[in-house]
Order: structure tokens, then sequence, then C-alpha cells
């Protein structure tokens, strides 16, 4: 085809099998080794890293390895006045770990513990006018937050409480010519903002105001030929995106147009086979993000030995079953 | 979705614990609350435990002082990533009204040297707004860019300058100047769209001359899939006939042997349209486009076999019964 593309050559003793037990115990002994400092250096993304590692381990039957009243102690001393919840005891409060929190709490069904009013009444109060939503109380806008804000609300079962026309408004002014979206109106299109967006339209039920086919095309596009998919074009290809694509393509209801035996294949080369976890790509440093998406992306791609994963919210379908959640799909 | 990856600590050279500094000494340290049996342990170093833990005193003395100015210097450097910090820092450099100039060449640096953090930027958009002053920007962000070309912060926070203090004049240049360099830079292509929608918009004229700047790129690097997607961009709420042309320019590589799976998937898509708007020929078009699809399937993206197969057929079953894509 006359130009070569970015992408990795698989070495030929990646691993082939999924390591499931592996995962489990890599997760559970993470942060017993000092080398992964160098990933969660701070608190800073506690909360976060714990939703990567229970879903890991809930996706992999094994979230009773974690002691569960203390997980949901922590997540409690997280949540602040202002309802939102930090990333550790003592931080802002922030829609990105606000999620995680409400996430934690729904694995472990205790969503209930907290005060819920609290977190409706702040996530309402980050709506702007224009629809959008600020992460904190700084300003920051992005579509993460759109997908943030509504799917801890559809998790608690209260979404009715934001304006959703407005907040699928913004969300539809960050779709791009190539079909795909980005962080806000005019901002490059980009796999993971792409994820956030079709989730916050099923969510929202509106996912009509998607070009499925031209968006479909844009995603399957992102698979090169080693079988991974990257983020954005001309960029490597990485195990998150495996889930951001994937999830994507799921929801609008075109996962089947990319390579699925090639991207498996991916997939499992990224795995450590002596410590357990995955990496970004085949022989780097494996870490929770990276795990939690390796697994999940492996659940969509309909490996059974993993359990199956909600496409929009990256949580065991058996645990979303009892709530009221209405999941639009293509 | 966060960042995959995070910096190194800053180097350890010469650096006194808090403990050992007369001025610190009226101020009790705070443990970190790990929390019981943490899921995700973090190990710490010395150095920044102590940092953090005079961090957590001055917070939670709300105390907003000079010292507490270079301490948050201190915590950010150890972890640019901390939100926390850089909100901590913003309060205290509004109560000590300080020299914004002097902040704005202080986060210049740390942007330097952690280029893909949310929050180092964030920090800069906010200093910006305070002092409304925007001289640096393009230049600070082209110095980012000229390092890693598809920033995606440098592209956010170069889009909101020029959106806020109306910096439209040159950006155009600017762009051409990065596509030349590199035609495949997809953030250039965006940028060039998003200039031209805020500005002259897409009129007839300005399509054509977008049209035949992307054709010049594309006949470079017929593999190009950015600037594919900016031609076809561009006729984005037109037909692909209202401006004639496209076709014939697919055709033209298509007869050099040019096999690119963008190029097929554009003449499929001028194919698609002829059969939309009633052409004669219907059933030559569509056996024509369906033709190209299974060539894709078979040959040159088998990849996406999959999609070529869903368009072929969706295609049969729009415009002709007996036309089937299946292989």
């Amino acid at each position: 085809m006359g130009t070569s593309v970015k992408d990795i050559v698989i070495p030929s003793n990646a691993p082939k099998s999924l390591l499931l037990l592996k995962h489990a115990d890599y997760i559970v002994s993470y942060g017993e080794k000092k080398d992964d400092y160098e990933y969660v250096m701070t608190e800073y993304l506690r909360m976060n890293g714990m939703y990567w590692g229970l879903t890991s381990l809930a996706l992999v039957g094994h979230l009773d390895k974690m002691n569960r009243s203390e997980v949901i102690e922590f997540v409690l001393k997280c949540q602040q006045d202002c309802g939102g919840f930090s990333c550790s005891i003592g931080h802002d409060p922030h829609l990105l770990s606000t999620l995680s929190a409400i996430q934690i709490l729904t694995l472990y069904d205790a969503v209930e513990s907290v005060n819920t009013d609290a977190v409706v009444r702040w996530i309402k109060s980050l709506q702007q006018t224009d629809g959008s939503f600020y992460g904190d109380k700084w300003g920051e806008v992005d579509t993460r937050f759109s997908f943030c804000a509504v799917a801890c609300l559809a998790l608690l079962g209260r979404l009715d409480e934001i304006n959703v026309d407005k907040a699928v408004e913004f969300v539809v002014s960050c779709m791009n010519f190539d079909g795909a979206f980005g962080c806000r109106p005019g901002s490059e299109s980009h796999s993971g903002q792409v994820y956030c967006c079709v989730g916050m339209l099923s969510l929202a039920g509106r996912l009509h105001h998607v070009n499925a086919d031209q968006l479909g095309w844009w995603l399957c596009e992102r698979q090169l030929p080693s079988g991974g998919l990257n983020g954005r074009p001309e960029k490597l290809p990485d195990v998150c995106y495996s889930w951001w694509v994937l999830a994507s393509l799921k929801i609008i209801g075109r996962l089947h147009w990319i390579d699925k035996n090639k991207l498996v294949e991916f997939i499992l080369a990224c795995q450590d086979e002596e410590t357990g976890g995955f990496a970004d790509r085949p022989g780097d440093m494996v870490d929770p993000f990276h795990t939690l998406f390796g697994l999940a992306g492996l659940s969509l791609l309909g490996d059974t030995t993993v359990k199956a994963v909600n496409p929009v919210l990256c949580m065991p379908e058996e645990l979303l079953k009892k709530s009221k959640i209405q999941f639009q799909y293509l | 979705m966060s960042e995959c990856n995070v910096d190194d600590a800053a180097s350890n050279e010469a650096w006194v614990p808090f403990k050992d500094r007369p001025e610190w000494r009226d101020l009790k340290p705070i443990p970190q609350d790990d929390g019981p049996d943490p899921v995700v342990q973090i190990a710490y170093s010395e150095q920044f435990r102590e940092v953090y833990d005079y961090f957590r005193a001055i917070i939670a003395a709300d105390e907003k002082s000079e010292r507490a100015l270079s301490l948050t210097k201190e915590a950010a450097e150890l972890n640019p990533a901390n939100y926390s910090v850089w909100n901590y820092r913003r309060n205290i450099l509004q109560e000590l009204n300080k020299d914004l100039k002097e902040e704005l060449k202080y986060i210049s640096q740390v942007i330097e040297d952690n280029p893909k953090n949310y929050q180092v930027w964030h920090h800069r958009r906010v200093i910006v707004e305070w002092l409304e002053d925007v001289t640096d920007e393009l230049k600070f962000t082209e110095k980012i860019l000229k390092e890693d070309a598809k920033n995606y912060h440098a592209w956010q926070h170069r889009q909101w300058c020029i959106q806020q203090f109306s910096l439209w004049d040159q950006e155009l240049d600017y762009v051409d100047r990065l596509l030349k360099e590199d035609l495949r830079n997809n953030s250039a292509w965006n940028q060039r769209h998003f200039i031209i929608k805020n500005t002259t918009g897409y009129t007839d004229e300005i399509i054509k001359k977008e049209l035949k700047y992307s054709q010049d790129f594309i006949r470079k690097a017929p593999n190009n899939e950015s600037a594919w997607n900016y031609m076809k961009g561009v006729l984005q709420e037109r037909k692909l006939f209202d401006f004639p042309g496209v076709l014939e320019f697919c055709h033209e590589l298509y007869s050099k042997q040019i096999r690119s799976p963008f190029l097929i998937a554009c003449m499929i898509d001028c194919y698609e349209e002829m059969l939309e708007l009633g052409k004669p020929k219907k059933e030559e078009t569509l056996q024509k486009a369906t033709q190209l699809c299974n060539e894709l399937a078979e040959e040159h993206d088998t990849l996406r076999r999959e999609y070529w197969q869903y368009i072929a057929r969706s295609l049969a079953s729009k415009y002709g019964a007996d036309v089937s894509g299946d292989s």
C-alpha cells in the first residue's frame, strides 16, 4: 500500500493464552513490589486505582480476595462535605474520583451507605449553561466529565436531576467531521473521548445523534496490522484502547467490524507471564490500569473465562442486572 | 481515563528534610491516612512522604504564606499530577496577590518537563485567564508542539487561547508549516478544520481551495488517513458531486495502480452518492461499488473485511435486489 504505518511487531515468544489466576494474584499483591512505585506514585489516583484493581478482580471472579468493609470505609472517608469524592482522604473532590467511588460502592452493593443526595447535588452544581460539566470547582471542561456525571447519576438512579438535553447538546457539539469525538468543541478526535461521548449518549438514550457507520469506520481504522488498536491516527497501539475502541464499537453495534482474532492475539501478548498483569504493549511494564482494560477487552471479544463486562460502565454485567439503568445499544 | 504514564520524581540532590529546616519547626506534619489494607498500595520515598505530610499540615491549618507557596512547589515537583497541590497553590497566589507573570514563567518550565499532564496545563490556563494576557501563549505551545506535534493538551490550550483572544489571523500559516513538515499530523489537519470553520466557514470558494489543498497532499502520500478524512470533512455538509472532480481525482490515482483503502473507500462513497441521487446506469454503478468493496475485503484491507462486506451488503439491499456483496 505504499506507505508504512506506525506499529509494533509481536514477539514470537509472547504469551498466547490468558493467565487468569496470575492476574488476580498480581492485583492482590500490587504495591508490595517497589517497581510499581513509578506507576502510582502517590495517592492522587488512589480511588481510580482501587476501581481498576477491584473491577479486574471482579471480572476474574476473585472480588472476595479483598476486604469489603475496609474498602467501603476508605471510600466513605473520601466523601467531602460538598458531596463529591476525592481520590484519597484529605484531597479535593473531583468527578473522576467520584465516578470511581460510586462504581466501587456498586461493586459491593453498598451505594446506600453514602449520602447520595449530597453527591447528586454536587454533580448538579458542576453542570454549566451550555450543558457541559466542570470536573471540579476549578472549571476544566471535558467530555470525560460529561460521561462521569451521567454515569454517576445513572448508577444512583437519579439521571433526571440534571438537564440531560443540554448535556447531550454539549457532547454532540464535540462531534467532528470524521464522525468521532474530542474533549471540547473543535478538539481532535480521540478514542478515549469517543468512549466517553458514546457511553454518555447510551445512558441518555440519545445514540441517534451518532453517525454509526462513519464513526464505526473511524473506530475500526484504529486497528493496525499487529492487531492492536491506537487512539488516534499515526499513534502506536495500546491495550487501553482495546477497551475504549471496542466498547464504543459494541455500544454502536459494530464490534464485528474489526479483526477479533488479531486483537485477541495482541492483548494476550501484553501479559507478563511472570508477574501477571497487562502492559500497554508487549514487553512493557504491567500496571492495574492496563490490566483492567486488557481483561475487559477480552471479555467483550467473547472470552468466557472472564465475566461478561458492561461496555458502557466497564463493570461486570451480573452486578448491573439488579439496577434499573437503561443502556441504549445500536 | 487517566494518563498512562507518570513522570519520575524530582531529583533528590541537596534536599534538606523539613524536620531539619528551622522555618518549619512550628508545624506538625500530618501523615497520610492510607485507609486500611489499601488495594493499590503506594510505596513512598522518604522525601515524598515528608513533603506531603507537611502539605497536609498547611492545608489543615489553612496557611497561605510564602513558605506554603514554596512547599507547593516542592510537592508539585515530586508529583505534578496532584491536582490538590495546584488547587491550593492557586488559593495562595490569590491570597498573597503574587506576580502572575512570574507564575507563568514557572509553569512554563513545569510544562516543558511534564508536557502530558492535565493539571499543569489547567494551571497555566487559569493563570492566563487571571492575567488576561495571551502574549506568550502561541509561542509557548509551538515550542511544546515542536517536541511532540500531537500533544493533545498543547493543542487544547492553543485552541482555547485562539478562541478566547481572537488569535485567528496567523494560524493557517502555522498549520500549513506543520503539514509540510509532517503530512500525517492529524492534529494539524484538525486545527485546519477548526480555524476555517470558525473564521470564513466552508464557502464554495473555500471548499474548492481546500479540496485542492488536501488532494495535493494525498498525491504525495495516498495512504494518509488524516488527509482523506479532512478532504471528506470539507464536503461534510455538501454532496461529493456538488464539487466536480472528486471522483475524477480518485480515478486518476486508481489508474496509477494506487490501492490505498482510503482511496477506494472514497470511490465507494462517490458511487453510493450517485445511487442515492438516482443517477443513470444504476446497475453498473452498484456493480462497481460492490466490486471495490470485495477488493478491499479480499485484498487491500483484509483486517476490516467484515466492514467492507457490510457496506457491500447494505448497498446491494438498498439499491439492487440482485447484486450481493458477499463472497
